[in-house]
């Protein structure tokens, strides 16, 4: 995930890869960063069960937990229809990160990671990783209709709906009957 | 129910919606007694703030009975509250530090964008106050669905009138914090522009905190004679040269502090004034600021500047060069509702501050187009419509 252009920014500053003006990774690659008032283990907890996802992100059918590592992800797509892919988690670090990979068979070919750093006072800072097959190839396409938006943004929304379900216990929503409720979740 | 709602440019109307419903656990439904008409309605009125969408409620001052609650909320059913404007959740680490406006979770997620685009970070929620503080429906309505109800709304004790306590809502802790946010020291001389409810109220607020002196300017005479009654000294724009007059009267070394409370809708014909207004009627977005440009040339060099006045996007001419080469301080935002709530609804039982002399005009819900359009064109007599649940509509 590292190309000759990020080691060369690196000479020139410290910040974080992803946000490089000038780097084309091999794969696309997009990290976002949200500090969330909970001690990282909590955080960890929650994220380490995949079936507690569906609630925090946007457009999951349904995530079905295979067994302790395994879990398999069902995605709405345009005309409703749906992709999957089993994932698979490669590295387990207890309180502190979570890797996953898409298995071989899978519709979209992803993999990522979510660390949760201690902050002290603030709380834990919450970085995902996410690399995906870059944008322009058929796949990258699909992707971006897939999730409707672009995946920065779309990852970026389901950071802040899993900080508020974390802080406040319920996800904020400006609906007024349960009829605009359901209408905002489809 | 029946509810204000907005519609485009000078078009509010009240039409038949659904009724709200309890959609999380913290929150809570109040059904409105009382709800009045701000200063910051008219730049929505006026159709300066992006982001409305026709068939939005509006209406962000209200208070009312608890009538149903969320399993999380700590409000009880029959409890009469007044509901801050500011949708803040009280857990995260903004809240924590009381900077309530700033609250990370009050705007649902994907709400959050526009403000991060146009200003860095996105700021809370708001009741009735487009869809970049979250589209949530305002209070100018019969019912209002108010989440994070366990640490918003505040509980009114029994016997005390609605009137007295529903600018706890916004105007009144504005208009204190913008005093709190001038850092008044006994003996100071400040000058507050515009004696609409938050400049009346900063004046009130500015004496309570000590000041030997505080200047009000307006145009209309019957704004500027409930700025004396507090004790404030008066400037008639319209007939006097401000500038001037505040270096006279400060023997020359301009006020101590500086509070804007005009904001968007800075009126007269100052050329710099009918610049910003023809391009911001043409959306080439920039706000006009003609209070805030005078306030920073007027204050003493080392003053404070406060600015409780909203201002949505970018500015022409901001007198930056001598706002750093006077060495002032400014501070602003959104009120932090909640954190001035509970101080200020002790000094009005106690009979610290008074309220209700700012009330001009009691109307129906029914009527609050009318409402909008007195508030709009007449703000030497209007200087704040209440809307009541409970009065019958005007005869025509
Ligand atoms: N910071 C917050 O949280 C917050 C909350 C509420 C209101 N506000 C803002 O505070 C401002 C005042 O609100 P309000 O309800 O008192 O509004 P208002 O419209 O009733 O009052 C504004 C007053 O300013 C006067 N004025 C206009 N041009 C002037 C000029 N050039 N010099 C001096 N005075 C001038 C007007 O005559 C009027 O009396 C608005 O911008 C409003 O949006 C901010
Ligand atoms: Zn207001
Ligand atoms: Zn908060």
């Amino acid at each position: 995930m590292t190309s000759e252009s990020d080691l060369a920014k690196r000479l020139h500053d410290d910040a974080p890869p992803e946000t490089s003006k000038t780097a084309s990774p091999a794969r696309a690659l997009l990290a976002e960063t949200v500090t969330i008032n909970r001690t990282a283990q909590e955080l960890y907890d929650f994220w380490r069960d995949p079936a507690n996802l569906a609630g925090v992100m946007e457009n999951i059918d349904a995530i079905e937990v295979i067994d302790r590592d395994r879990s398999r992800w069902t995605v709405k797509a345009p005309a409703g229809r749906t992709v999957g892919w089993e994932s698979l988690i490669t590295q387990d670090e207890p309180g502190r990160a979570i890797t996953w990979q898409s298995g071989p068979d899978a519709d979209v070919a992803n993999s990522g990671r979510i660390e949760f750093k201690e902050a002290g006072a603030r709380g834990t800072v919450v970085t995902a990783t996410i690399a995906y097959d870059p944008p322009g190839g058929t796949i990258g396409q699909f992707i971006a209709k897939l999730f409707q938006r672009e995946p920065r943004i779309q990852t970026r929304r389901d950071l802040r709906r899993f900080k508020q379900l974390m802080e406040t216990g319920e996800i904020a929503t400006a609906a007024r009957t349960r009829k605009q409720l359901e209408e905002e979740q489809v | 129910m029946r509810a204000l709602t907005w519609h485009g440019k000078h078009d509010v109307r009240v039409d038949t919606v659904d009724d709200p419903e309890i959609l999380n656990p913290r929150d809570a439904i109040i059904r409105i007694t009382a709800t009045a008409i701000c200063g910051s309605d008219l730049h929505l009125y006026d159709g300066y703030i992006p982001t409305m969408k026709a068939g939005d409620i509006l209406g962000h001052e209200f208070m009312g009975e608890v009538v149903e609650v969320g399993a999380r909320s700590t409000l009880q059913h029959g409890q009469k509250v007044v509901v801050p404007f500011t949708i803040s959740c009280g857990s995260c680490y903004h809240c924590g530090k009381h900077q309530y406006s700033a609250c990370d979770n009050g705007n649902p997620a994907d709400n959050q964008d526009i403000g991060r685009e146009l200003y860095g970070q996105p700021m809370s929620g708001l009741f009735g106050y487009s869809h970049m503080t979250g589209g949530y429906a305002g209070g100018q309505a019969e019912y209002v669905r108010v989440p994070f109800s366990d640490v918003g709304p505040i509980v009114i004790p029994d016997g005390v009138e609605d009137e007295k306590v529903l600018f706890l809502s916004d105007i009144l802790p504005t208009g204190w914090m913008a005093a709190e946010n001038a850092q008044i020291e006994p003996g100071d001389t400040v000058a507050v522009w515009g004696c609409g409810p938050v400049g009346l109220f900063a004046v009130q607020s500015a004496f309570l905190m000590g000041a030997e002196r505080v200047i009000a300017i307006d145009h209309f005479p019957r704004r500027l004679e409930l700025a004396r009654r507090f004790g404030a000294e008066a400037i008639n724009f319209e007939e006097t040269r401000t500038y001037e007059a505040l270096m006279e009267m400060t023997g020359g070394i301009g006020p101590d502090a500086v509070i804007d409370a005009v904001g968007l809708e800075a009126h007269g014909f100052f050329v710099d004034n009918v610049v910003d207004q023809i391009k911001a009627s043409m959306f080439l977005g920039t706000d006009r600021t003609h209070s805030i440009r005078q306030a920073i040339l007027a204050c003493r060099k080392g003053g404070r500047v406060s600015m409780p006045a909203v201002y949505g996007g970018f500015v022409d001419k901001f007198p930056l060069g001598a706002f750093m080469e006077k060495g002032l301080t400014l501070k602003t935002g959104q009120t932090h509702v909640q954190h001035f709530m509970p101080g200020l609804l002790n000094a009005i039982v106690e009979g610290k501050i008074d309220t209700t002399f700012l009330i001009s005009h009691r109307m129906a819900l029914e009527d609050a187009p009318k409402g909008y359009k007195m508030f709009h064109d007449n703000q030497n007599e209007v200087t704040k419509v209440v809307l009541k649940t409970d009065l019958a509509m005007a005869a025509e």
